[in-house]
């Protein structure tokens, strides 16, 4: 096997993995502060995604530029589903909310099939196709772009959780449900702003994906499965985690692609789901159960 | 019946039981008493097999059990109850006990015709349809008593069975204990009711910091001065006489 | 929920029989009995589920890996081996089994329950797919045709009452399980491991075999569903067989009928077929009728846990206060 194929397949994956890790973020930011696995983060990527491509398309925006758009858009839904469904209704056995994430990702998904209709949607600015040399091989320019965005995005979210105020709340609460209640925090506001920011991301992260992948109502079941493959794998509520496993990932389902093919190259990403649950639960970096 | 012997269990850095050791002959009841956090409740997880052991060793009826799975030592015939009690929620009483129950009896109708008699052993048996989640403290203590009960067992590890209990609920239960323990059945209790553990027990071992710190016939154990100091701080130890509820 | 065996008696049980057996002549159409087809076959397979997930507690998003190991071996051994298609009918059953032990065995080894454990089906099931699709003995992305041959020797009735009655008698061996699941000392033991797994261990319930056991039942219902979607539509694909949708079938029609009870899948799953055929006589637009049971869902986890039959045994108490 050539060296720059290889080489090729790894930037790419990284790059790629570079998204993972902010889709994946949002998760796990989740999981840690709320406790909840939302089963409805790959259908609310889809919704967001659809969100830039009609940003482009009715309104001409870029989809760089959506992120002005989509992320505060969707920080403001994940806090009103917080506020008005999610809040009202955690209450109870662990697989109850799982089940109500499921409901809701059942119905955006089948929400968006029946307005957008099945069709896959892909979208083209006038740097679609420009390549840019790195080091062995070439490579499309907003992949590039959309690794660098999402790189720094990781950082700016990382620096909030760790210097400011509302970001020492969230790892109090994260830490210390009772804990923190009792010292002044109120742990309500602080679930709807950490679900905001979950979503938050999945706006950020569907600006920089149209760019280079595609759209349709049923993207949703991929990156759920790559979202908690990531997360699993890095560790519940870790965040260094979300950053590492987004990159294995990435690179996982890119040497997949290539050593087994378009097909059967998917499977690398739910193998190592299964691997990692049934043999390291808490991943790399995540607390033990 | 039952023998531990240099049993130690460490939690990260924390000895939770010290080399602890203790004796039930059969057919007796046994008390194991100390003050909070002592490790009596993680002695009973080690000796049913819900926890590993560090050392030391569990003999039940003659054999090895340390180690084993809860479920194989739960079928020789020791049965634990929980302390904070673990009722199975959705279920009534009579189901409830009847899980017990279908331990040793496989037929429906047997199960269910036994698990009514050891209901009303424990007087229940007016409650037998009611959902376990509607139950007061008093009854899912009993509810716990009847479901380990039904399971014919040999050896009784009560985990604070009277605790949250009134006087008159108290009185009652010692009674049924000891008709369970008439009927043959050996007992080992964690208690911090005083007023039980004197009226029941043979014999009493005291648990302090993980270690047992003393044992021997209640009347005795309750006047050692190393007991008082336990539960009682030094200095209480000094003093004449000792008291008979625990600190 | 749990006096369900008690408070359905046999006059019910026959009655509701009655009803079905009568359903396809009163109503011959085939629009109706394809309806009718369908609310059976959910029915079926949403009560394999009801099984793993309802009374044994142990919920999973991947179900549909048995539909698919059990629509794909009764193909492929019809197709490359010649076998008679009604011994599909076992071999499923078979496949359904063997997968069933296998993910349970080593997903409850590994400690796996709730929220992991319906995680790592899912993905159970994904790898399935995938590899079905990657294969050419399993005919790739194209999938499976089966040819036809329409008789009922060949498991290809011409007449669509004849599938209907089969599924039926699955349907119904499907409730007598479950009825037999109430009654018995396994389906106490489950209901024990479902509410609490310590208490269920410390009373010397071998909750591990325990739980490896309803998966194999369980996979091995749901695979004989796979085999009897095969032989309905004649054609399977990996999306078809091993994608998502059908095990987000299986858990809605059990989940909204009534998790743990004997009619809760079949009360789920008539809803679902007939919100499904209703809204597509109502309007083109795909994806209304999931719409419509995703808000279902959400509804009754928040303010029914116990499903719809959990309403009816309401409506049923405050009959009798009232005549009383």
């Amino acid at each position: 096997m050539d060296l720059t194929i290889l080489g090729s397949a790894a930037i790419n994956g990284l790059l790629i993995g570079g998204i993972y890790t902010l889709v994946a973020s949002g998760l796990t930011l989740i999981y840690g502060v709320l406790h909840i696995i939302n089963f409805a983060h790959g259908s609310l990527l889809m919704l967001a995604m659809f969100g830039v491509y009609y940003l482009l398309m009715k309104l001409g925006i870029d989809p760089y530029m959506s992120l002005l758009i989509m992320v505060p858009v969707m920080y403001l839904l994940g806090y009103l589903l917080y506020k008005l469904l999610i809040g009202r209704l955690s209450q109870g056995k662990d697989e109850n909310i799982l089940l109500i994430t499921l409901g809701l990702s059942i119905l955006i998904e089948n929400l968006a099939l029946m307005f957008f209709k099945g069709d896959t949607r892909t979208i083209s600015v006038s740097y679609s196709d420009t390549m840019v040399e790195l080091g062995p091989t070439l490579v499309s320019l907003p992949k590039i772009i959309s690794f660098g965005a999402a790189m720094a995005l990781c950082a700016v979210l990382g620096l909030f959780i760790q210097r400011t105020d509302t970001g020492r709340a969230i790892r109090a609460v994260a830490k210390e449900r009772v804990g923190a209640r009792l010292v002044g925090i109120d742990v309500e506001r602080i679930f709807a702003i950490s679900f905001g920011i979950g979503l938050a991301t999945l706006g950020a992260a569907a600006c920089l994906l149209m760019p280079i992948f595609y759209v349709s109502p049923t993207t949703g079941h991929v990156f759920v499965m790559v979202a908690f493959t990531v997360v699993v794998l890095g560790g519940m509520g870790s965040f260094l985690g979300a950053v590492i496993g987004g990159l294995i990932v990435g690179l996982t389902e890119s040497f997949g692609g290539l050593f087994l093919g378009e097909s059967l190259g998917q499977i690398g990403i739910s193998l190592i789901f299964i691997l990692i649950l049934l043999f390291r639960p808490s991943g790399l970096f995540g607390a033990k159960r | 019946m039952l023998k531990v012997e240099g049993l130690t269990k460490i939690f990260g850095g924390l000895k939770a039981v010290d080399n602890a050791s203790l004796e039930v002959g059969e057919g007796r009841i046994v008390a194991l008493i100390g003050p909070n956090g002592a490790g009596k409740t993680t002695l009973f997880s080690c000796i049913a097999g819900f926890q590993s052991v560090n050392a030391g060793k569990v003999t039940f009826q003659g054999k090895d059990i340390t180690g084993g799975a809860v479920h194989d030592i739960a079928r020789s015939g020791m049965v634990r109850t929980f302390q904070i009690t673990q009722p199975f929620a959705k279920l009534t009483v009579h189901e409830n006990i009847a899980v017990g129950a279908y331990q040793k009896f496989h037929d429906r109708s047997q199960a269910w015709e036994h698990a009514r008699r050891v209901a009303e052993q424990v007087g229940m048996g007016a409650q037998l349809d009611q959902p376990a989640a509607d139950l007061t403290v008093a009854g899912r203590k009993r509810l716990e008593l009847a479901r380990t009960l039904a399971t014919n067992p040999k050896l009784l590890l009560l985990d604070e069975v009277m605790a949250g209990l009134n006087p008159s609920e108290i009185v009652e239960i010692i009674d049924i204990i000891r008709k369970i323990r008439a009927s043959g059945v050996t007992v080992l209790l964690i208690e911090h009711v005083m007023q039980a553990v004197m009226s029941l027990s043979e014999h009493i071992y005291v648990l302090s910091y993980g270690k047992i710190i003393a044992d021997g016939a209640p009347h005795e154990v309750v006047n050692n001065p190393a007991v008082i100091e336990a539960y009682l701080g030094r200095g209480a130890a000094d003093s004449a006489k000792p008291e008979s509820s625990h600190a | 929920m749990n006096n369900d065996a008690r408070a359905i008696g046999w006059p019910l049980h026959l009655a509701l029989l009655a009803i079905a057996v009568a359903f396809p002549f009163v109503f011959p159409s085939p629009f109706l009995v394809n309806f009718g087809v369908l609310a059976l076959f959910y029915a079926f397979i949403g009560q394999s589920w009801n099984i793993a997930g309802g009374f044994a507690g142990q919920l999973s998003f991947g179900h549909v890996v048995f539909f698919g190991a059990g629509a794909y071996a009764s193909t492929i051994l019809q197709l490359r081996f010649g076998m008679n298609p009604w011994l599909g009918l076992p071999a499923s059953a078979l496949a359904g089994a063997v997968v069933g032990g296998i993910i349970g065995f080593l997903s409850f080894r590994a400690g796996l329950k709730g929220s992991y454990f319906a995680l790592i089906t899912l993905a159970f099931a994904e790898v399935l797919r995938i590899l079905v699709n990657s294969v050419g003995f399993t005919g790739g992305g194209l999938g499976l045709l089966i040819p036809a041959k329409m008789s009922a020797a060949n498991f290809q009735f011409p007449e669509r009452i004849g599938f209907y009655f089969l599924i039926l008698a699955l349907t119904v061996v499907s409730i007598a399980v479950a009825v037999w699941l109430k009654r018995s000392r396994f389906g106490a033991q489950l209901a024990a491991i479902r509410e609490n797994e310590d208490a269920a261990m410390a009373l010397g319930i071998n909750v591990f075999q325990e739980k490896v056991k309803v998966m194999v039942l369980s996979g091995a219902m749901c695979g004989v569903g796979g085999c009897f979607f095969a032989q309905y539509f004649l054609y399977i694909d990996p999306t078809i067989v091993f994608g998502v949708d059908k095990s987000v079938e299986m858990l809605l029609v059990s989940m909204i009928g009534g998790a743990g009870t004997i009619y809760g899948p079949l009360i789920g799953a008539v809803l679902l077929a007939g919100i499904s055929d209703i809204t597509r006589l109502i309007t083109n637009v795909q994806g209304l009728s999931l719409v419509l049971y995703g808000t279902l869902l959400v509804i009754i986890i928040a303010f029914l846990p116990n499903g719809l039959i959990d309403l009816f045994k309401r409506i049923g108490k405050r009959f009798h206060q009232g005549g009383a």
